[in-house]
């Protein structure tokens, strides 16, 4: 029987949440790397057993971690493969180093963005935020950094090089930051054409490359945001998060700061399709495994107050692509609920029925085996959620 | 000394002994223990500046030399072994 392997990256840690192919039961392994801020963990599509981790602190900076047996075990990719150790007993492995590209060759990347207060300010290295493994190579993967930058590892994680044709396509200079950083934190990598790449970035918005990375643009044309004076602005947006079916790639859904978005050209425009949510305020997004026009999100009630309206804890789903919601609240809590769902915390599974997960900053990890008509907790005292992914097992 | 997270990172349990050549410096300090320990590359001070992390500090013999150069001698009794260079994480939260 098939089964499910449910990544989460908490603030304090990393968990391996496990099933078979019912999901009633679950095994819980964890914390791996206890103490440290886990932003994402993700699979590789061609090779389940590799997984690519994000650990961080603020006192120590940035580790990516790699498994190569499903997250039994970890190295720092550094680490010759067979090899653990030094001859003196040490791990080997250097695995952390995200240099910012300043050569004149590619690009002519630029050193500063617009800071809070309007002036120009220093590129500098914090975290990543998303890491997303090649659909064909499971040495290939992509790094969404703060601040904003993309960088790929072609050797299993070990060495990255930033995509520098991003950063200095022009608009770099007016890029600032988010209140949770000028962060790089979706990367959608086209499953049909390997040249194509969305990225969004909060908050400037965003963006594609058609050429694997060489050259980007803005793709922000239909977003409006309250704050911005030009009504017509081409990058300045808050996006939130960008969702995908991997049958129509020219098709996204986007949660953005307020508005729920869709595009049916690939991003050269978007159309608002809040429709009748109670509130178009939210962090995650996503599409239905096998239902490209039903989507998932969960409606925040504002900008200034991180939790969900009325203290019910809503999904919203529609299966329309947009316009047309209504609210999943079998299982959920109906009181009294004052958690956030961050951005890269909902994920699908690809089993029949369609499997919907997200966790929230209250250590809640939910799970519906049944496309999100009911929800149960697979855990719920984790330390804070800061990312969901799923894998579906052979 | 290392801080627990940067002990679990390197897998050593207590204090780290590093065999140093010439001046006993922050530097050739941190210069000998990434050496030894390449996990730990970028964790100390940053990859590309060198660079103290903002929320960590070296002190030896009750004093603190975070503000000091990185070439300024460490005292004898760490150069010696018979102290430790400690590196602490910043006690920073509410």
């Amino acid at each position: 029987m098939s089964g499910v392997r449910v990544l989460v990256g908490t603030r304090k840690g990393a968990f391996v949440l496990t099933s078979d192919g019912k999901r009633e039961r679950w095994d819980v392994s964890g914390p791996h790397f206890a103490g440290w801020e886990m932003y994402h963990v993700k699979g590789s599509p061609v090779d389940p057993n590799r997984l690519y981790a994000s650990q961080c602190s603020g006192w120590f900076g940035q580790i990516i971690q790699r498994s190569d047996d499903g997250g039994k075990t970890w190295t720092q990719p550094g680490t010759p493969p067979g090899e653990r150790t030094t001859p003196e007993g040490m791990p080997k492995g250097e695995s952390n180093k995200f240099v910012y590209d300043t050569s004149a060759q590619t690009g002519k990347p630029l050193t500063t963005h617009q800071w809070y207060d309007g002036t120009q300010h220093p590129w500098e290295f914090k975290r990543v935020w998303h890491l997303e493994p090649s659909p064909t190579d499971p040495d290939t993967v992509y790094a969404g950094v703060e601040d904003a930058g993309l960088f790929r590892s072609t050797d299993g994680g070990q060495n990255w090089q930033e995509l520098a044709g991003l950063r200095g396509h022009g608009t770099g200079p007016k890029w600032q930051p988010g209140a949770g950083g000028l962060c790089l934190h979706t990367i959608i990598l086209d499953p049909k054409d390997p040249g194509r790449i969305y990225i969004a970035i909060s908050a400037a918005g965003a963006f594609r490359t058609d050429d694997a990375g060489k050259t980007w643009r803005p793709i922000n044309k239909g977003l409006h945001s309250q704050y911005i004076p030009d009504p017509n602005a081409e990058i300045g947006h808050c996006v939130h998060h960008v969702a995908m079916h991997r049958s129509r790639p020219n098709v996204l859904f986007m949660q953005k700061h307020w508005d729920v978005m869709r595009s049916d050209n690939a991003g050269d425009s978007w159309q608002e399709v809040s429709g009748n949510l109670p509130t178009d305020f939210g962090f995650v997004i996503d599409v239905h495994a096998h239902e490209p026009e039903t989507i998932y999100v969960v409606p925040i009630k504002s900008d200034g107050e991180h939790f969900p309206l009325d203290g019910k804890l809503r999904v919203y789903r529609s299966r329309s692509g947009g316009n047309e919601w209504e609210a999943l609240t079998k299982g959920l809590p109906q009181n009294d609920c004052y958690v956030n769902v961050l951005r890269d915390a909902m994920a699908v599974d690809s089993l029949d029925k369609c499997g919907v997960y997200f966790g929230t900053t209250g250590g809640q990890v939910y799970a519906s085996a049944n496309a999100g008509d009911s929800w149960t907790p697979i855990v719920r005292d984790l330390p804070a959620v800061l990312s969901v992914e799923v894998q579906t097992l052979p | 000394m290392l801080p627990g997270h940067l002990r679990a990172l390197a897998r050593v349990s207590a204090e780290v002994q590093l065999d140093i050549k010439g001046p006993v410096t922050q530097r050739s300090v941190l210069d000998a223990l990434e050496d030894q320990y390449p996990m730990l590359r970028g964790t100390i001070r940053d990859h590309v500046t060198q660079e103290r992390r903002p929320f960590l500090r070296f002190f030896a013999c009750e004093e603190d030399y975070s503000l000091e150069p990185p070439d300024t001698p460490l005292p004898d009794a760490v150069a010696s072994g018979k102290e430790p260079l400690l590196i602490i994480g910043a006690i920073a939260g509410g």
